[in-house]
């Protein structure tokens, strides 16, 4: 159990970097608590697995360090930081049975059969794996052999952080939740420290308290779920997250004031705008409704996802989505819309303005 | 769904048979053909229903011959396995050497057969060979030609140059196939090189090796020209194989049915030794 700090982290493929493109991550710095459940989030090659593997100790950084509770580990084996690690595909011990398999890390370690015995029980306990115990590895369901990878990983009392990287990948779609479910439920048992990488915004925002958004080897946002969803630091976030993503129109600003289609938008964070090359205003479609006098709005299509249907609308050049719950009038042909201003953002560049770092 | 039942699709399957027909079933059976019959000039047949066969399998000279092939085909298995393993092990995965080790690895195996065995002929020899000077040099007395003992040497040790590097490259195949998450997850397990070598290489490796020693377990049995170039068979009969001693049955003396029972039982022996290895080494998928 520890505390993971990354200071200054960059790493380059390339033996000898020049530009900042060769970096596959660029100069990160976060800090993790021990006993949290992160997620690091982000579109496939921005640089999560990158991350997860420096932390791991599968590849040593380029520059920058990566201590575990004070104590620098930057070019430590992964044995030595004592980490654990899921990986996307299952990795079993083929030809050893499950408890074998649970078993493999204690006794690499030298830890007598006696001890091993209530240990591996115990988690297999847990992972609900203890019919299959006395059962070749190899004979396990996709899941199963997952769970015995997790089931490696926590066998060990003393591990730093177990880490998992895209590790429902190759699971069905209806034991995906399931799994997910478990891995919650254990993390609040076990109370490790826990870091959940994935490209899927729905494992990401269910599993951890405290997201880390990745885009092109930087962080974008580190924030919880909630955050994410409702203070988007920077466009990318705001696309990202939420399914429609959130509405990017273009706007000017004026005496700190945004205008749109000629009138004013109240927004948050309006006053916090400096001027800057692209200015835009960020809402979600959750926030946008349907008035009798606002901006003038042609709807374009109206598509039925469920609970609500989600309105696609054109004003002055923009498209702006918004959603209408189920059993509501849908607006057609002409329309006027609001946003709320709690929830819209002034955007410079693609940051919140006032957030830039 | 309605099935469409027609039995006139059979004939689709006529170009199939024909094929197998001509390069397996008609050979077979003329074997077969002969097997059961005396032959005299003129081509006049009798029949002789089972006698060849009785005669070969009574026969102390294919005991013999038998016996020398198992020995020959087991001694060149333990090593060449092994051997090869071992070397796919040690060569490199990515950078330029890769090449360098593939083409030097592959050059064995370009060689022609007969070749291979008048080169091991040329070097062996006791008063111009390097490898055979050089041994007489060292004080050890040997000469192939003469002893037993340094001709099976020399003839284990051109079969291992020859074909250590097929199972070699097979099982190169294998090893860089295996993900590295492998790698990974046993580094973060803490298992030693051995306890990566024995759960996850040698595991993965299984279908390989498999292969590899089926390969080389028929093709050593049924090895023929690199020895017969090298040694001829002796000295005396102490390398005669059964290939050689089939040829000899066959073309020294004419005797198709003798010759055609030998060809038949060394069929069988192949090809029941080659299923019960597969299967033996198959049983545990089943599971």
């Amino acid at each position: 159990m520890a505390e993971i700090r990354i200071d200054k982290l960059r790493h380059s493929y390339l033996a000898e970097p020049k530009s900042d493109d060769d970096f596959a991550l660029k100069r990160l710095s976060l800090t993790w608590k021990d006993g949290g459940a992160y997620a690091l989030l982000g579109p496939s090659g921005c640089g999560k697995t990158t991350l997860l593997n420096l932390i791991s100790g599968l590849l040593t950084p380029t520059e920058g360090t990566i201590s575990f509770d004070g104590k620098d580990v930057s070019n430590a084996s992964p044995e030595e930081r004592n980490i654990a690690q899921v990986f996307q595909f299952p990795v079993i011990y083929d030809t050893m049975t499950v408890y074998d398999n649970l078993a493999f890390p204690l006794r690499n370690r030298g830890v007598p059969e006696a001890e091993i015995k209530p240990r591996v029980e115990e988690i297999a306990g847990m992972l609900e794996l203890t019919k299959t115990l006395g059962n070749r590895a190899s004979g396990l369901t996709a899941d199963g052999k997952q769970k015995i990878s997790l089931g490696r990983g926590l066998v060990r009392a003393d591990v730093n952080v177990i880490m998992f990287d895209e590790p429902l990948t190759v699971i069905d779609p209806h034991l995906k939740w399931q799994l997910r479910s478990k891995l919650k439920e254990l993390h609040i048992k076990t109370r490790r420290t826990m870091i959940y990488v994935t490209h899927d915004q729905t494992e990401a925002l269910t599993f951890a308290d405290q997201v880390v958004v990745m885009n092109q080897g930087e962080v974008v946002q580190s924030g919880t779920p909630i955050d994410l969803f409702e203070k988007p630091r920077h466009t990318f976030v705001g696309h990202f997250i939420g399914s429609p993503g959130m509405n990017v129109i273009p706007c000017s600003v004026k005496g700190g004031k945004a205008f749109f289609a000629g009138g004013e938008v109240k927004a948050e964070n309006a006053k916090s705008a400096k001027g800057a090359a692209r200015t835009e205003l960020g809402v979600r479609p959750e926030f946008v409704t349907v008035v009798n006098k606002g901006i003038a709005a042609d709807v374009v299509k109206v598509s039925d996802a469920g609970r609500f249907r989600i309105v696609e609308t054109r004003a002055h050049g923009a498209t702006i989505k918004l959603l209408v719950p189920e059993g509501e009038a849908v607006p057609q042909g002409k329309t006027h819309l609001a946003f709320d201003p709690a929830h819209t953002q002034v955007y410079e560049d693609g940051w919140m303005a006032g957030a830039r770092p | 769904m309605n099935k469409t039942w027609d039995n006139r699709a059979w004939w689709l399957v006529l170009p199939v048979f024909l094929m197998v027909a001509f390069n397996a079933l008609i050979p077979l059976m003329t074997v077969v053909n002969y097997s059961i019959q005396e032959s005299f000039a003129a081509n006049e047949f009798f029949w002789a229903g089972a006698r060849w066969f009785r005669e070969l399998l009574n026969n102390p000279d294919f005991h013999a011959s038998l016996g020398r092939q198992i020995i020959f085909t087991a001694v060149v298995l333990l090593i060449q396995v092994p051997l090869g393993l071992g070397i796919a092990l040690c060569m490199p995965r990515k950078g330029a050497w890769v090449s360098v080790c593939l083409v030097l690895m592959a050059l064995p195996l370009l060689v022609p057969w007969n070749v291979v065995g008048s080169m091991w002929n040329i070097m062996a020899l006791p008063d111009i060979g390097l490898l055979g000077w050089g041994l007489n040099a060292l004080g050890i007395d040997y000469n192939y030609t003469r002893q037993p003992g340094a001709a099976w040497f020399t003839v284990v040790l051109m079969d291992v140059w020859h074909w250590t590097s097929l199972v070699a490259l097979l099982c190169y195949a294998g090893l860089v196939s295996i993900p590295d998450a492998y790698y990974q997850a046993a580094k973060i397990d803490g298992a030693r090189p051995w306890a990566v070598f024995r759960f996850i290489q040698l595991p993965k490796l299984k279908h390989v090796l498999t292969i590899a020693i089926l390969l080389r377990f028929m093709d050593s049995f049924m090895i023929y020209t690199e020895v017969i170039v090298l040694t001829g068979g002796g000295p005396g009969s102490t390398t005669k194989f059964l290939s050689i001693d089939l040829v000899q049955k066959a073309l020294g003396g004419f005797d198709l049915g003798p010759a055609a029972a030998f060809s038949i039982v060394y069929f069988l022996i192949i090809l029941f030794a080659s299923w019960l290895f597969y299967t033996l080494m198959m049983r545990e998928e089943a599971k």
